[in-house]
């Protein structure tokens, strides 16, 4: 594999796959501390009719458009998961559950209805996403790297993403206090005034626009993982909120990493010749990671702790 | 009630009506707290609870308010401290003690950066007055349920309060850790503070308080407790409910 060949096909969606992966591991821990992963799966559904609205309503897969429609879809689902529960008065997890499926068949409703179809905006792109299709043709060597002609011509999920991520990152960081509270005790956020039915929608708007960042390169089987997978990992070896947040986000970017590289030459070295969809290998690895955190923890809980004093 | 046109009460709530969907929990609910130490007491599901946390806005209520120190709780929030309990959270979260006390002055701080100095100094302080001071860097999932407990106490007197709203603080902790709690309260009170508690067991309420306000969904009695405590406005509160030794607290305990 030569350089520019590297540049061209294996470099975009190495980035690609890390920026995911890392924003839905940075959010991750967030759901997971308020024992609410399943938003994080419905959020990432949710979002269907609202990427599709976006593409008919310009009619082009141009990542704005269609990251503001999956907010204001994932925005109305959160609207209504909370009246269903009210309303209805059913548990949140059913109410999750009934208000994001049929959310996520509408827009399947929708995809077709829309012809979004015909620009291969279709049921494979949406739940293994398309990983593989993110190139940068324009490459021509190392060159290229510095070259804002070439630069430019990046394909476009690179720059949402990256955008994303950096939003989100900066976001992190300036409520970082308000979510820690927010995550162990919302009421008591709520009792000493802040704004904890803001802070929440917040969380709720930032995980929507993970998850249709990274909807498009790795679809929204991995989406889920990467936001339930690394924090759940990290959360059984660590006792830090700093470690959490943060590691959670450099083990989902590692997993991209890592998930995208083992795709060609895992089968290789099975002597295959095929090469593997690497969001189903990032999926897998995350499913891996958790597995080796509970040993780990195993392990570590068998030797010697210290006592708890009681009083 | 008169001392209302001198001083405003703590707290005031009137004609509090409070629904979780078609079930009304509080009905109509005037009351005036005066300064000290009072109890909220009541048969379970009399809405202890749900009082403190209407009062608080923390639950929509259909009817009425809740008025701190004559004014809107938006108006006095820093005025007005909350424990709520200790079952309320998860105590495996990844924080440490004084992380969690730290959370109190969060109101007071940049929502960014480190904590600084002077409110991380102020959270230790609490936490060594409620005698946890050696244990401020642990994670909480590793304290005991009297340490917990202590540490949400900590955290509650960190907002340095002129009101505190306690939800059950001698829930599910040991004689020491209660004799350490209501010794803190005490102080508290005596540095010319007001605390109003959610409490469950008749028998302290004597000792332990000054003032009570017995509920039943609607407030039974209230006031001092010398006068408001008596067997048969507990027979009302508690009606059929009374087990064999609030009973026997209900009739002679108060003499």
């Amino acid at each position: 594999m030569t350089v520019t060949d590297f540049l061209r096909l294996d470099l975009p969606a190495l980035l690609a796959a890390i920026l995911a992966c890392g924003s839905c591991g940075l959010l991750g821990s967030f759901l997971l501390l308020r024992r609410d992963s399943l938003l994080g799966d419905a959020l990432s559904h949710a979002v269907l009719p609202g990427i599709i609205a976006g593409f008919a309503i310009t009619g082009a897969r141009a990542g704005l458009p269609m990251l503001l429609g999956a907010l204001a879809a994932a925005l109305l689902a959160v609207f209504l998961i909370g009246l269903v529960r009210r309303v209805a008065r059913l548990e949140s997890g059913a109410a999750t559950g009934a208000v994001f499926t049929s959310f996520f068949a509408l827009g399947l409703m929708l995809m077709e209805a829309t012809g979004a179809r015909s620009v291969d905006l279709d049921l494979d792109c949406v739940l293994f996403g398309q990983l593989e299709s993110v190139v940068w043709l324009e490459a021509q060597g190392f060159g290229s790297l510095l070259d804002p002609v070439a630069l430019a011509a990046l394909p476009r999920q690179l720059f949402l993403l990256a955008a994303v991520a950096v939003v989100l990152a900066g976001l992190v960081a300036l409520l970082w206090r308000p979510l820690h509270l927010l995550c162990f005790d919302p009421d008591y956020a709520a009792a000493i005034g802040l704004p904890a039915r803001g802070l929440e929608l917040a969380l709720n708007l930032m995980v929507a626009a993970a998850a249709v960042a990274a909807f498009e390169a790795v679809g929204s089987i991995l989406v889920v993982a990467m936001l339930v997978c690394p924090a759940a990992a990290i959360r059984l070896l660590t006792d830090s909120y700093r470690a959490q947040v943060l590691g959670g986000a450099a083990l989902g970017a590692a997993l991209g990493a890592l998930g995208y590289a083992l795709a060609g030459p895992l089968p290789a070295a099975f002597g295959q010749s095929f090469s593997l969809n690497a969001a189903g290998v990032i999926g897998t690895l995350g499913g891996v990671t958790v597995a080796g955190a509970m040993l780990l923890r195993q392990l570590r809980n068998a030797s010697p702790k210290p006592a708890i004093i009681s009083g | 009630m008169s001392q209302s046109t001198t001083t405003p009460a703590p707290l005031a709530i009137t004609h509090l009506t409070v629904a979780y969907g078609d079930k009304t929990v509080l009905w109509d609910i005037t009351w005036q707290a005066v300064p000290g130490l009072t109890a909220i007491v009541g048969p379970n599901g009399a809405g202890k609870s749900t009082l403190l946390r209407a009062a608080l806005g923390l639950i929509p209520s259909i009817a009425g308010e809740a008025r701190f120190f004559g004014r809107s709780l938006d108006e006095v929030r820093n005025r007005v401290g909350y424990l709520p309990q200790r079952a309320s959270v998860d105590w495996d979260f990844p924080a440490t003690a004084l992380d969690v006390v730290c959370m109190s002055r969060y109101p007071r701080m940049r929502w960014w950066g480190r904590v600084p100095k002077a409110e991380r100094e102020a959270a230790r302080g609490a936490l060594d007055q409620v005698g946890l001071a050696d244990l401020a860097d642990r994670q909480i999932g590793r304290l005991s349920g009297g340490q917990q407990q202590r540490v949400f106490l900590a955290r509650a007197l960190a907002q340095d309060a002129d009101l505190y709203l306690m939800d059950e603080p001698f829930a599910a902790v040991d004689a020491a850790t209660e004799q350490a709690i209501i010794a803190v309260l005490r102080r508290v009170v005596a540095a010319g503070r007001s605390v109003i508690a959610v409490h469950h067991d008749l028998s302290t309420v004597p000792s332990y308080f000054d003032q009570v306000l017995l509920l039943n969904g609607r407030a039974v009695a209230a006031g001092a407790v010398k006068s408001a405590f008596t067997p048969d406005a507990i027979a009302r509160a508690y009606g059929g409910r009374l087990n064999v030794l609030e009973q026997a607290v209900a009739e002679g305990g108060l003499q």
